[in-house]
């Protein structure tokens, strides 16, 4: 297993300052649900951070870590589903929940196969609006320009849940060391696009 | 051997008697309670006067300490190395630097302010006599103690920014006494051997380890509750009352798994977790008293 090493930490404690100072400064025109929603997204992120100091890679080994790890994910697009495209928010709140629940049942209960299987779409589906929905708003005019950085940190964010979700599955489309050295910076682009778009 | 590298020798003997770590995180609690009062951050005098005075009160006291339980180091592997136990000081040279040291401090924490200087000294009596002198070798339940001389130097830079103590002082006073469990607890169940070879009574030896991973559990909450009341108390944005609840679900999180899915990495996990949630609560009070 791969040590994290001191620039490593350095990007670790970036992402947690990053991702803390968002919850901290709110998000502009979104309302209080949806700013909660936000929030856990970006709480998930200061807590893999901190897990990640603590512990070292080998806390993404852990089965609890995948299904906190999709909290991100899904509470984001829930969050910009319920904020603008909000005839959809009913069904999506359903689809999240389901999707969550399918994941933590079948990480305990299941083959790895049948969780890839079913962590696949779940992540792909949010990880679609997260990279869409904002870069086609600021694309229309009808979100600032900067908000299209928040579907370029969903999208850097998919490749990181993918890389990890395919490692897990033991089907890996890079070694474990390749995707455990790029992760800390991965991590604090995905937190700073946030930043920057939000 | 010239003077200079005597002095350097010496320097690097005795610094490990102030425990540098534990005495900086309590130096920002009492930062931490002065900023809060929302003193004007650049008054130069207040700040190096409580940062001198609580530095030079909470070293002596961790120097009498570390004198009164030096046949206990030398019992337990952990502390058996400390320069005490291991023979690289003196007992008594150690003692009237103790006394020197506490009493320059609380002398100075007097001249900025008697009320302030009282609360230190209750700080400093609580830690030596009754904690370490009278109940850590006769109950577990002297952590209560440490926990609330750990708590004395929040509230006296509360004291010295406000002039009083208040609600918002004792709040952040008592969270850093439910917290003490968290970070003892842990430490104590790690290293359980050594604390029974030193014939030391803990929680994990008197209650087991189940209850003591309960109170752990308990005492996380509690302290995250009266961090969160303090900051409500002190009018900061709801941000930092979201950042807190996000840093207690961590705390928490890893307080059940250790409940129920225990092990030593767990344990000092949640040890070392503890530590920087409330080093990230107290940065958090800074930045969001800072007038």
């Amino acid at each position: 297993m791969k040590k994290v090493t001191v620039p490593d930490r350095l990007l670790f404690v970036l992402t947690i300052i990053l991702a803390s100072y968002l919850i901290v400064k709110g998000f502009s025109g979104f309302t209080e649900t949806e700013t909660t929603l936000l929030s856990i997204a970006m709480g998930v992120l200061v807590i893999a951070g901190l897990l990640l100091l603590l512990f070292g890679f080998e806390i993404l080994e852990n089965k609890a870590v995948v299904v906190v790890a999709t909290i991100t994910p899904l509470s984001l697009s829930l969050s910009l589903i319920v904020a603008y495209l909000p005839q959809f928010s009913l069904i999506y709140w359903v689809l999240v929940m389901a999707g969550f629940f399918a994941i933590l049942f079948t990480r305990y209960f299941s083959s790895n196969k049948v969780a890839a299987m079913v962590l696949a779409p779940v992540h792909g589906i949010a990880g679609l609006i997260i990279f869409l929905l904002p870069v086609v708003f600021s694309l229309n005019g009808q979100a600032p320009s900067r908000f299209a950085l928040v579907g370029v940190g969903g999208a850097l964010f998919g490749i990181g849940g993918l890389l990890l979700a395919f490692l897990k599955s033991g089907k890996p489309l890079l070694s474990k060391e390749t995707i455990f050295s790029i992760l800390p910076a991965l991590l604090v682009i995905t937190t700073a696009c946030f930043v920057l778009g939000f | 051997m010239s003077i200079q590298s005597n002095i350097h020798l010496k320097v690097k003997v005795y610094w490990p008697l102030i425990k540098s770590l534990q005495t900086g995180l309590l130096l920002m609690t009492g930062f931490t309670g002065f900023i809060s009062s929302s003193c004007p951050v650049m008054n130069w005098r207040m700040t190096l006067g409580l940062l001198g005075s609580l530095f030079l009160t909470v070293s002596g006291s961790t120097i009498l300490n570390m004198v009164y339980d030096r046949d206990i180091d030398s019992r337990m592997k952990r502390t058996v190395h400390r320069p005490l136990p291991s023979g690289q000081i003196n007992a008594n040279e150690a003692l009237l630097l103790g006394l020197t040291v506490s009493l320059l401090g609380l002398g100075w924490a007097y001249i900025l302010m008697p009320l302030y200087a009282l609360v230190v000294f209750g700080g400093l009596f609580i830690d030596v006599v009754i904690y370490t002198i009278w109940l850590k070798r006769r109950t577990a339940w002297s952590i209560v103690w440490g926990g609330i001389s750990g708590g004395m130097p929040i509230l006296a830079g509360r004291v010295l920014g406000t002039g009083r103590i208040d609600d918002i002082g004792l709040l952040f006073m008592l969270a850093i006494l439910l917290w003490i469990p968290t970070h003892i607890l842990t430490f104590s169940m790690r290293y359980n051997e050594d604390y029974q070879r030193a014939g030391v009574p803990t929680f994990p030896s008197q209650y087991g380890i189940v209850p003591t991973r309960l109170i752990i559990a308990l005492s996380s909450v509690g302290a995250a509750l009266a961090i969160g009341v303090g900051i409500y108390a002190l009018g900061l944005s709801w941000g930092y009352l979201r950042l807190l609840a996000v840093l207690t679900s961590g705390l928490l999180g890893l307080a059940i798994v250790s409940i129920f899915r225990p092990s030593e990495k767990i344990n000092f996990g949640l040890f070392k977790y503890a530590s920087v949630f409330m080093l990230g609560s107290m940065i958090m009070v800074v930045i969001g008293a800072m007038p």
